[in-house]
């Protein structure tokens, strides 16, 4: 684990000095809330930037709104607390969203513990239907649902929530992901013609679109690549309207080297863009991880465009690609939004040096030995009850931060140690941090990433180790 | 000025060891720890030479100031009875003492029977664990643990919510286990004390203490004591009226020295200077003052600290639990389990050991950062630290109550000593683990076994296709508990620490 200097925090922390039992000093330490990067005191200047689906002329805006992280009731994403989905709050972004000329809302009935359709629906139906397009997705990923009839059932049952009688965008979602502890030794094309083929489910979609309850069909991908190829081969045949892929600076040139089974933005955009089919854009931001950078990173940044946010370069790199429809973000805060509407009103785009300048950060980016996890939330619940993602949110941050160290050696190890197994605890309840993870292997073929969890959750667990056997 | 360096000494003492009970981080057991270890019975029973000897001299010379200054639990009678001095009408509350008689067979009989305990303490522990209740320092620690512990943590949680905000690392969550059975005790404990110290100032310390007994008898003969000087006496009673040890028996000018504390009150208080602090013996009385009425006594300000309304405003709180995520599979809390042979910490060497030794001050348990040693409920044991996984393990890095422990029950150790140190040694429930019975990956205790002692293997030799089963090398596990506490089985593991009767050296 290379050593990074973080030198903010550390000041501080060494200006207060450790005692447990001395006064409340900590009244001196600055506010410090969630990520001050994504925040952007920018105005919305001008008009939001649109592209056209070329099979329907729809005019889509080049921000789309992820409907995965939506904000709960404790103000948090519903997918980290145990409370209700903040409904209020939900139709104040979509309101605000809309206001600004965002027009294409993207869920699946498996989002929010199964309740964003719900929420989406409520928020949406208070607007005229025409005024935004719907995607959604048939998310059969479980067993149980590989049959016609769950499958189907699945799919009128979005209708419902979203209060609609047809579907702007259809998805097949997440082809190429499989389990492959499978029992039934079911490969990424198995589980993909059990789950759309096999049960005619593809067929009964290509009948929709006829009838015109769908507008648009197509797929998102993650995972092995073959069925990615597959499917576009049959693009002759079955027309698709558009296709989900992950994009973003890193994954660019760099998914392989994240991770041997990923596969590069730049081939799938590539291969998109041959045949004609637009791109819908997922994890331009990695889940955040790209708005949380090192201090080093996020000055160089500042140093090019001052007033920009960070996650704002993120987003050009997106929305600077022609065929791009849109740029999907799960905004939780009304200041992300904010700061994305100002990206792309309008979108001013990423000139050469600037892509040069990406691939830089993109190099340094992965120098730092965060686990490349989006805190997506598809591995939970854990069997036995592991936060997962926390415990790689927290690592990360310790990483970003510089508060993972070599050894003793390191000048800086007792407060790197501190900060690592004290922020440890609190983010992480004891019974849900790493070293109860049992390596069962359940979560790893939910992973979008093709993160293999029980590894990096025993690394992190080691770490955590040598420190408390090293004060 | 004797009875301002009395309180001064005093406070620092109290608050030094109530703060051994209080201070998670360790700190405080590095400035203060000797002052559990000179206590006087843990110096007994923890055959302390110099300390025992420090105190029996410190007594021969200056009396009981063992008493006064290094007895938590005199200090708090003190405590009480100032608190009490402020209360109520004037006349009931100023000069408010009496001679009485002292209760020598009482004291006596009850310091033989305790001797007589820890002694047979040795061969049948209920014996040490009767003889705790009564013992001074183990019933202030017990109050400490199980009273002032929980506020105290309570406090520090609130300030950690609040670093936790502000992004502060200078405080951290501890979590507080508190014993039912021990915090009935310590609130009768306390109730009693508090109302014996209320109506009769140090009456515990004069009729039931067995160190209040034997030191009595010992300052009997210490060179300084206060004497009263028949020439200057002018028979006000005054110095009785405030002796909170009823030990000055005015009107014959004779103050019973086995009982009298040397708190030095008398002496503030005669307005004459008859009394003073010496090495000279009493004049034999020339003549005899008639003892005056009590009148007029003049309202001397009292010498108050404020720490003791605290002491009484006790109210057992506890920082609610953060509750469980939604998207997060429930978890199961761990049982313990029914063990054959107790557990006993490291550096214990043996439950007979540790049983005869232990009287049950709780201060081993509040230094526990894992959540390991929670006091005994069992009535042999009642009371005494016993080893536990439910919450945590036995970590490898810490041998906190092994140095903290002021009567030896639990000797000091290193971190290197304690990794060979077997104090119980695994167990595994081949039909619980489900590794072994659903052929499920698994494998956590062999991976956190801080002594690898754990291994899998195929359950039948002859096919290594079969299913995996955990197998103990006992001659390598340590008892840590770290199998037991990281096994997924819940609520009783699939395996668990059988404790050892005598601790082995691996």
């Amino acid at each position: 684990m290379s050593k990074i200097k973080y030198i903010n925090r550390r000041d501080f922390l060494k200006f207060l000095g450790a005692g447990a039992t001395a006064v409340a000093t900590s009244c001196i330490t600055p506010p410090k809330k969630n990520n001050p990067n994504a925040v952007s005191n920018r105005e919305i200047t001008g008009e939001m930037t649109y592209r056209t689906n070329p099979s329907t002329g729809d005019k889509v805006s080049l921000l789309g709104y992820g409907c995965m992280r939506l904000p709960t009731v404790s103000t948090d994403s519903v997918r980290e607390g145990a409370d209700e989905i903040n409904q209020e709050a939900v139709n104040r972004l979509v309101d605000y969203a809309i206001e600004h000329g965002v027009n294409l809302f993207d869920t699946s009935p498996a989002y929010c513990k199964g309740l964003s359709e719900r929420a989406m629906g409520i928020a949406l139906s208070r607007h005229p239907r025409e005024s935004y397009f719907l995607s959604t997705k048939l998310s059969n990923f479980s067993k149980i649902t590989w049959s016609r009839e769950n499958s189907l059932q699945m799919y009128h049952n979005s209708f419902k929530e979203l209060q609609t009688d047809y579907i702007d965008y259809m998805l097949l979602h997440g082809i190429g992901i499989y389990d492959a502890d499978d029992s039934d030794g079911l490969d990424a094309m198995a589980t993909y013609r059990a789950r759309y083929v096999d049960n005619g489910v593809l067929d009964f979609l290509l009948e929709e679109r006829n009838a015109g309850r769908i507008r648009n069909l197509g797929f998102s991908y993650h995972g092995d690549v073959k069925v990615f190829d597959y499917l576009l081969s049959l693009h002759d045949e079955i027309k698709w309207n558009f296709a989900l892929i992950q994009l973003n600076y890193v994954d660019w040139k760099h998914a392989k080297e994240v991770n041997e089974k990923n596969t590069n933005a730049e081939y799938l955009y590539g291969e998109l863009r041959k045949r004609g089919i637009p791109a819908m854009v997922m994890e331009p931001l990695l889940g955040g991880r790209l708005a949380a950078l090192n201090g080093g990173l996020v000055t160089k940044m500042k140093q090019r465009r001052p007033e920009d946010s960070v996650a704002s370069w993120a987003f050009r790199f997106a929305g600077t690609h022609e065929e791009v429809l849109t740029v999907l973000s799960g905004m939780t805060y009304m200041e992300h939004l904010h700061d994305n509407l100002v990206t792309y009103s309008p979108l001013q785009p990423l000139s050469d040096d600037e892509f040069a300048f990406l691939e830089d950060m993109a190099q340094l980016i992965l120098k730092f030995p965060t686990v490349p996890c989006t805190n997506c939330k598809y591995c939970m619940p854990c069997p036995y009850g592991i936060d997962i993602p926390s415990i790689f949110t927290h690592y990360n941050k310790c990483v970003n931060d510089g508060n993972v160290v070599n050894g003793k050696d390191d000048s800086e190890y007792a407060l790197a140690r501190r900060a690592f197994l004290i922020g440890y605890d609190r983010t992480v309840p004891k019974l849900r941090q790493a070293d109860h993870c049992i390596c069962c292997g359940a979560c790893i073929s939910h992973c979008p990433q093709q993160i293999d969890i029980p590894t990096e959750l025993r690394k992190i667990n080691d770490y955590a180790e040598s420190l408390k056997r090293n004060p | 000025m004797l009875k301002i360096l009395r309180v001064t000494f005093a406070i620092i003492s109290i608050v030094a060891i109530t703060l051994l009970f209080l201070d998670f981080t360790g700190v405080a057991q590095g400035w203060f720890g000797w002052l559990a270890r000179v206590q006087f019975i843990p110096a007994l029973l923890s055959l302390n030479v110099i300390a025992i000897l420090s105190l029996i001299i410190v007594t021969l010379l200056f009396g009981r100031v063992y008493c006064s200054v290094i007895c938590p639990l005199g200090v708090l009678q003190d405590v009480v009875n100032n608190v009490r001095g402020w209360i109520g009408k004037k006349k009931k509350r100023q000069n408010r003492f009496k001679y009485s008689k002292p209760q020598t067979w009482l004291r006596l009989a009850v310091m033989t029977l305790f001797i007589a305990m820890i002694i047979m303490g040795v061969a049948n522990v209920v014996m040490t664990s009767l003889a705790s209740f009564i013992e001074p320092y183990s019933v202030y620690g017990r109050i400490a643990s199980s009273l002032y512990s929980p506020l105290y943590d309570t406090g520090n949680n609130l300030l950690a919510d609040y670093a936790e905000s502000q992004g502060s690392y200078d405080y951290y969550h501890v979590e507080t286990y508190t014993s039912m059975p021990v915090m009935i005790v310590a609130v009768v404990s306390l109730l009693v004390v508090s109302v014996m110290a209320w109506l009769g100032g140090r009456v515990y310390c004069n009729t039931i203490c067995p160190v209040g007994t034997i030191l009595g008898y010992l300052s009997r003969y210490s060179l300084l004591k206060p004497v009263i000087d028949t020439t200057k006496c002018n028979g006000c009673r005054k110095c009785e009226r405030n002796c909170k040890a009823t030990c000055i028996d005015a009107k014959n000018h004779n103050i019973d020295y086995t009982r009298c504390v040397v708190c030095m009150n008398c002496i503030g208080k005669c307005s004459t200077g008859a009394i003073s602090y010496t090495y000279r013996r009493p004049k034999s009385s020339v003549k005899v003052v008639k003892v005056a009425v009590d009148k007029d006594l003049n309202e001397d300000r009292r010498n108050f600290f404020t720490i003791g309304a605290m002491v009484t405003a006790i109210s057992v709180a506890k920082a609610t639990d953060k509750t469980i995520d939604g998207g997060l599979a429930p978890i199961v809390a761990k049982a313990e389990p029914q063990r054959a042979v107790r557990i006993v910490p490291p550096g214990a060497i043996s439950l007979s050991n540790f049983e005869s030794h232990c009287t049950a001050c709780q201060l081993c348990i509040t230094a526990c950062p894992n959540g390991v040693l929670r006091p005994s409920t069992a009535l042999s044991t009642f009371m005494q630290p016993v080893v536990g996984y439910e919450n945590g393990y036995c970590r490898p890095e810490c041998v906190k109550c092994s140095s903290v422990c002021p009567v030896g029950a639990i000797k000091p150790i290193s971190v290197a000593d304690k990794s060979a140190i077997q104090i119980g040694r695994a167990v595994v429930r081949l039909d619980a683990c489900i590794v072994s019975s659903e052929g499920k990956k698994c494998g956590n205790c062999v991976r956190n076994c801080p002594s690898k002692a754990i291994t899998m293997a195929p359950k039948n030799p002859n096919n290594i296709a079969s299913n995996m089963m955990p197998v103990v090398n006992e001659a390598k596990c340590i008892g840590c508990g770290a199998c037991e506490y990281l096994c997924p089985v819940r609520p009783l593991s699939a395996i668990y620490i059988e404790g050892n009767h005598v601790h082995k050296t691996i």
